[in-house]
């Protein structure tokens, strides 16, 4: 292993890394078809987020709208930021899912074979990324029912999207290490509820922040919640989009640098 | 020539517990090593370190020659690993399963799909195979579970436990499949807690208990270490067995065995065959007590871990003295 290797042929890095890429491919269509074969779940998931555009716009709409800038409605306000916490309450099912296949021994088979060893990591979170779509998709379609609309264009709406999504992989690869290290699905679903929810409400997603106590104010200022909301409501309704954009890339190379060789070396040590 | 499998002085600990305490093991190529012992005895644990999923603290494993730790790769080609725990994709169907597994294995397309067909084939399940594996039967799921072991046709099989809760008929056809795949050359680790399996299956058979082999050899050698054959009388009269004792003594059977009640005796016969048959029913005639049954039977594995362990097979082993605290973990770090 420790033989400097060539960057061509057969054995090389480059084959290596193709290889890599193909083994990422198959376990991440392997847990696609998990999700087409199980249409309760994704039904579920996408219930909740439904029903939190509906919830807040027709319940809070009236309340919080009047804290709003002149001319902003509060679907409008809303809707990024359902996208962001929805992805964010979602992101602890990579821990489940994880946690679940650890337990079932398919993972030990995997863990045997000559495969790469990110392989089952890569593809449980590309999976829960490519569902993440899905629901937003799904999400944008509701929100246009209610009176939602991106003003800045598809481009502006595609990045958008993309930050949602972005954010949400972010937070799976903390999933994934806490599905290793804990080794169940409810003990992993706990644990990011616990971690999520004051992440989610000390944030900008249902509120502006300068509606609350300056110690909070600061507080969800810097988080990547509120960086993500951010840039995703900048890109839907315009606005300044390069500060909070920086926070939030800032954020998710941070903890994609931290959380992926973590996940990746727990998952090679693992017992 | 590099033993198939080299196990020496392997340790490993779960927290307090020594699932493996300095085990040795040497297998065969080709051959069938069979690892006999109870619950929590280390079986599964040395599996998992020969199979890679773990790392052993102390000592060094080998197969193949390839070292299980720093040739950690190297090895995961040569091995296929199938277990009690079949590791099938319930959600996919069995030929999805195998499908999957033949790309990680980075099998071509084309050869891909005709191995699976082939194996599906051999393993009875062609008329499922487009049936998610939620939907099989314990047998078909550890028989899946086993063909996606062999889409490389390793050179050295792991089977932990391949039949424990199977029915006999299923139990029969994975023992078919395993003397097959001897035939065609494949070394087979075979961890298993019945005797009946090790005596049929294994060539060796290597006697674990508390994370250490204790006893190590043929099934006929194990036996040897027991003992030679039994006199097995069963009396008419249960208040005849004195009697029967005394005669039986005057041809060289010592003493009956402690646990022998009623009208069953058992003796050690001091010579094998069908002689020893004859002269015992001569004797109990003359001395006029009354037999029903008669027989020469050779100790069984179970005699053999009896008499080695001082425990039955399917009891949790408790320590011989001078051993720190029983293991209860070992055998389910997974």
């Amino acid at each position: 292993m420790n033989a400097p290797r060539a960057l061509v042929g057969e054995d090389g890095l480059l084959a290596e890394a193709g290889w890599t890429l193909r083994d990422c491919a198959l376990v991440t269509g392997r847990n696609l078809r998990h999700f087409v074969r199980q249409p309760q779940l994704l039904l579920f998931s996408t219930i909740q987020p439904v029903m939190f555009i509906l919830l807040f716009s027709f319940v809070f709409g009236g309340a919080i709208g009047a804290t709003l800038p002149p001319g902003v409605d509060y679907v409008d306000f809303l809707l990024p930021g359902i996208f962001i916490q929805s992805s964010a309450f979602r992101a602890s099912q990579t821990a489940v899912g994880l946690a679940e296949d650890l337990q079932r021994g398919v993972v030990d088979r995997m863990r045997s074979m000559p495969m790469s060893r990110a392989a089952v990591l890569v593809g449980r979170t590309t999976a829960d990324l490519v569902r993440s779509l899905f629901v937003v998709a799904l999400m944008i379609a509701v929100g246009y029912l209610v009176g939602f609309r991106f003003t800045e264009g598809v481009l502006a709406a595609a990045g958008a999207v993309v930050v949602v999504l972005l954010f949400g992989f972010g937070l799976s690869w903390i999933f994934t290490l806490v599905g290793l290290v804990t080794d169940s699905a409810e003990a992993a679903q706990s644990a990011g509820f616990v971690a999520i929810f004051p992440l989610v409400f000390a944030s900008s997603v249902f509120v502006p922040i300068e509606t609350m106590p300056s110690w909070l104010e600061g507080f969800a200022g810097v988080s990547p919640v509120t960086a993500a909301v951010d840039s995703a409501r900048a890109l839907s309704l315009g606005g300044e989009v390069s500060d909070p954009l920086l926070l939030f890339l800032g954020w998710l190379a941070g903890l994609l640098a931290v959380f992926v060789p973590l996940s990746v070396w727990r998952y090679r040590r693992m017992s | 020539m590099d033993a198939a499998i080299q196990v020496e002085g392997v340790v490993k600990r779960f927290g307090p517990t020594r699932a493996l305490d300095g085990l040795d093991l040497v297998a065969a190529e080709g051959r069938v090593l069979g690892l006999l012992g109870p619950n929590g005895a280390g079986k599964t644990t040395i599996v998992r370190v020969l199979a890679t999923l773990l790392e052993p603290d102390e000592g060094r494993a080998s197969v193949l020659g390839l070292d299980v730790v720093s040739q950690a790769r190297a090895v995961r080609r040569e091995i296929g690993l199938a277990g009690q725990f079949a590791a099938v994709d319930e959600l996919l169907t069995g030929r999805e399963n195998l499908r999957l597994f033949a790309g990680l294995f980075r099998m071509g397309g084309r050869e891909a799909r005709g191995r699976v067909d082939e194996l599906l084939e051999r393993f009875d399940l062609l008329d499922a195979a487009d049936r998610p594996a939620k939907t099989y039967s314990g047998g078909m799921r550890r028989r899946l579970d086993l063909a996606s072991s062999l889409l490389t046709s390793p050179r050295i099989l792991f089977l932990d436990e391949p039949t424990t809760g199977l029915d006999p008929r299923s139990r029969n056809q994975i023992w078919a499949v395993v003397r097959e795949l001897v035939e065609e050359g494949t070394t087979v680790l075979l961890t298993t807690q019945y005797l009946e399996e090790a005596d049929h299956l294994a060539h060796r058979v290597a006697v674990v208990d508390q994370g250490r082999v204790i006893a190590e050899g043929t099934g006929d050698e194990l036996k040897d270490q027991v003992g030679g054959a039994m006199v097995h009388v069963r009396l008419s009269d249960a208040g005849e067995r004195d009697a029967a004792v005394v005669a039986l003594g005057r041809l060289g059977c010592a003493g009956a065995q402690p646990g022998d009640v009623g009208t069953d005796l058992i003796v050690p016969a001091p010579h094998d065959g069908v002689g020893m048959v004859a002269e015992a029913a001569a004797a109990l005639r003359e001395a006029g007590v009354g037999v029903s049954d008669l027989g020469l039977r050779r100790p069984t594995l179970d005699d053999v871990f009896l008499e080695l362990t001082g425990q039955k097979t399917d009891e949790p082993a408790s320590p011989p003295e001078g051993e720190e605290e029983p293991e209860a973990a070992a055998g389910a770090p997974a």
